[in-house]
């Protein structure tokens, strides 16, 4: 920074062993010939142009990532011959309500949705039931190889999902779950293998770390048992994570495909992924795909998610990202 | 100042305490001292040798707290790990080493579990090296599983990588609508992929709007191309990846201390030295974990192939002959299906071992804790 000093009339250094200072002189400081009042407009126009076209951007892409959404919902209110014709219209001409009631008559949303609500919640309370005493264990008892025990489960994790497949499809139907399937062999072959979760464990065990032990040694002196302590103290305060676990589990069951494909042996113990990919929403007539029809039981599908998020928008958001922290 | 330096040095290099006549160098031999201190005349400096040599036997004493004789418990412990021990052991470990088995056992047979011998024609079948039961050599894998699986990896990570930590960088630097902007970009995250991968097909079709904003007659989805399929297959997985990469860049970047910012302010840092010299290297654990969580989920890629092609290849369901969309993981599926279990372990091993290579870099990666 070059700082010099003018006198208000002429262009000239000022040699003050000979100029007196007094009310004409005006301090002013330059830099590469700007003076300071026109750096900081400058600044503040670069700023300003800054912000709009971060936010156009961010904008932009926030759009592209919603589109899909977007477009879901208004094919599934077109007709064919709209959503087929050259020009593609971004509001549908005719309003086709009657493209949901068609999906409800040939989608048994009722059914997939009944057999995903039971799996979850079973699934959930298996899982929670467990990681809770898992988590208890592991990090408030004291026992012998405690550390060998939580290791192996911790090298678990890296085994991927995909290879226990093939076993486990043989040991479900070992155990008669698939032969001669029932309603209840169904739910068993899909909940039964989901109850356990490595991850919530760890999760768990770490929130359940940092309750202190003075609360502890207090119900102790109180005469309170291992197990009342548990239910009593440490999991109200562990509620927030048990909340994310459970969402985080119930979303997972809503998104299952893979397992109940493989296990279900009747169209009617499905769950919803596998009855949105298996149904053919044709028409009735000519069989040619509905795409109106299709995006309609998406929408259907998607709605029960969307909302739970808007209602757990802050747990669901922890939780996913308390997966980060681990690293 | 180089006078300094160079004596310091001489003193160190000597390793000799000594005191001097003139009463100089002051230390006393018999105690082993931690340094000396000394006084240099020229330029009124005390220096002082530092002994670089490691105390043996130092010990941190932690106090742990109060001993709770209750907590030492050993059948109890015992007992409240007994549904996770029973479930683990059965449908987590039981089945590895069941799977790792049976991709090494001759004959193999999916019912009665009888085999007849050690044998690595398994893998040698998934390979296409040795011919697959009546004939014809198995080709899917290698022309198909692979390849797809590999060109998924390397194009979805770096570019959903980039992406979200452009977005997340953009989104910390906004003041209004943050929250409302980071729901956004998180709501593919809570989303059916089979409901999306539904409109991802409706959009790609070949009277959608993709063609109808870019001009064109193109199949993407159904009768494509293989390569032409890749682009909507890619893109839906980065769509679908995108939200918990933000996610996790994003709770980074807003634990990165304010001081940097300004100190690079001070200096009249331009933005994209701010980004590649503060933002990155102080995100680089999260990037590191991103990195790897996604290479290992991205080659475990199945649901995004069947949500979009309803089947193995772009002729859908009616693809089995020719699954030109096939992964790693729809093969192991694949197979697991259609009963031929054996293959279908071999390529399981081969996934794991992948995976396995990729926690281990991890966990390497990660041990040497600095980042930048």
């Amino acid at each position: 920074m070059a700082f010099a000093l003018f006198k208000k009339s002429e262009n000239q250094y000022i040699n003050f062993r000979k100029v007196k200072v007094n009310n004409n002189i005006v301090l002013s400081i330059e830099e590469a010939g700007k003076t300071t009042e026109a750096i900081k407009s400058t600044e503040k126009v670069v700023k300003i142009i800054t912000t709009i076209l971060t936010y156009a951007f961010i904008l932009a892409l926030a759009l592209i990532v919603v589109f899909p959404f977007y477009w879901m919902i208004i094919t599934s209110l077109k007709q064919r011959a709209e959503i087929e014709q050259i020009n593609q219209t971004f509001f549908p001409n005719v309003v086709m309500w009657s493209n949901y009631a068609y999906v409800f008559q040939v989608f048994d949303f009722s059914t997939y949705m009944g057999n995903t609500i039971v799996v979850a919640i079973f699934s959930t309370l298996g899982t929670l039931i467990t990681t809770i005493f898992a988590a208890f264990a592991f990090s408030r008892l004291r026992f012998k190889g405690r550390d060998t025990v939580f290791f192996v489960f911790l090298m678990t994790m890296m085994i991927p999902g995909e290879m226990m497949v093939i076993s486990n499809y043989l040991t479900v139907s070992a155990f008669g779950w698939i032969k001669d399937q029932t309603r209840t062999d169904a739910y068993l072959a899909m909940v039964i293998p989901f109850m356990v979760s490595v991850f919530h464990i760890y999760l768990l065990r770490q929130n359940f770390k940092q309750i202190p032990d003075a609360l502890y040694l207090a119900a102790k002196v109180d005469g309170k048992s291992d197990w009342d302590f548990l239910w009593k103290v440490m999991v109200p305060l562990a509620a927030p994570t048990l909340i994310s676990i459970t969402i985080l589990k119930f979303m997972g069951t809503w998104n299952s495909y893979v397992w109940p494909n493989l296990v279900t042996k009747k169209e009617a113990f499905r769950l919803i992924s596998n009855g949105l990919r298996g149904a053919a929403f044709n028409d009735p007539d000519s069989g040619i795909i509905e795409y109106g029809y299709q995006m309609a039981a998406s929408v259907c599908v998607t709605v029960p998610l969307f909302l739970l998020f808007v209602f757990f928008r802050k747990y669901i958001m922890k939780g996913v990202g308390r997966a980060g922290i681990k690293g | 100042m180089w006078n300094k330096i160079l004596t310091f040095l001489h003193i160190k290099k000597k390793k000799q305490v000594e005191v001097a006549s003139n009463g100089l160098l002051v230390a006393e031999p018999e105690v082993r001292p931690e340094y000396v201190e000394g006084y240099y005349e020229e330029s009124d400096t005390i220096i002082r040798l530092v002994s670089n040599k490691k105390k043996k036997n130092q010990k941190a004493y932690q106090i742990t707290g109060i001993d709770d004789v209750a907590a030492t418990n050993n059948w109890k412990g015992w007992l409240y790990l007994a549904p996770v021990i029973v479930l683990i052991a059965v449908f987590l470990l039981y089945p590895l080493v069941n799977t790792i088995f049976i991709s090494f056992a001759k004959d193999y047979e999916y019912a009665t579990g009888h085999f007849s011998g050690v044998t690595l024609d398994n893998f040698g079948q998934i390979f296409g090296i040795t011919t697959a039961g009546k004939g014809g050599k198995e080709v899917f894998f290698t022309q198909y599983a692979i390849p797809n699986t590999l060109i998924i990896t390397f194009v979805t990570v770096p570019v959903s990588i980039v992406l979200a930590l452009i977005i997340s960088v953009a989104l910390n630097s906004i003041k209004w609508f943050q929250k409302t902007l980071q729901t956004m970009f998180f709501l593919p995250y809570v989303t059916n992929a089979m409901a999306v991968g539904l409109v991802f097909s409706v959009l790609f079709q070949e009277k959608g709007i993709i063609n109808y904003i870019f001009g064109i007659n193109k199949a993407w989805i159904f009768a494509a191309d293989r390569w032409d399929a890749m682009l909507p297959l890619c893109l839906f997985i980065i769509w679908n990846s995108i939200p918990f990469k933000i996610l996790i860049f994003l709770s980074g970047l807003q634990g990165i201390d304010k001081q940097y910012y300004q100190a690079a302010q001070i200096d009249s840092c331009p933005k994209w030295k701010v980004l590649t010299k503060i933002t990155v290297p102080l995100l680089s654990p999260q990037i590191l974990y991103i990195m790897i969580t996604s290479f290992i989920g991205s080659f475990k890629e199945y649901t995004s192939v069947v949500a979009l092609f309803n089947g193995p290849g772009t002729y859908g369901a009616a693809s089995a002959s020719d699954p030109n969309m096939e992964t790693i993981v729809y093969y192991v599926y694949a197979n697991v299906e259609a009963g031929f279990t054996s293959r279908a372990a071999a390529a399981g091993v081969f996934l794991f071992v992948i995976v396995l290579v990729f926690t281990f870099i991890q966990m390497k990666v990660s041990k040497s804790r600095v980042h930048y």
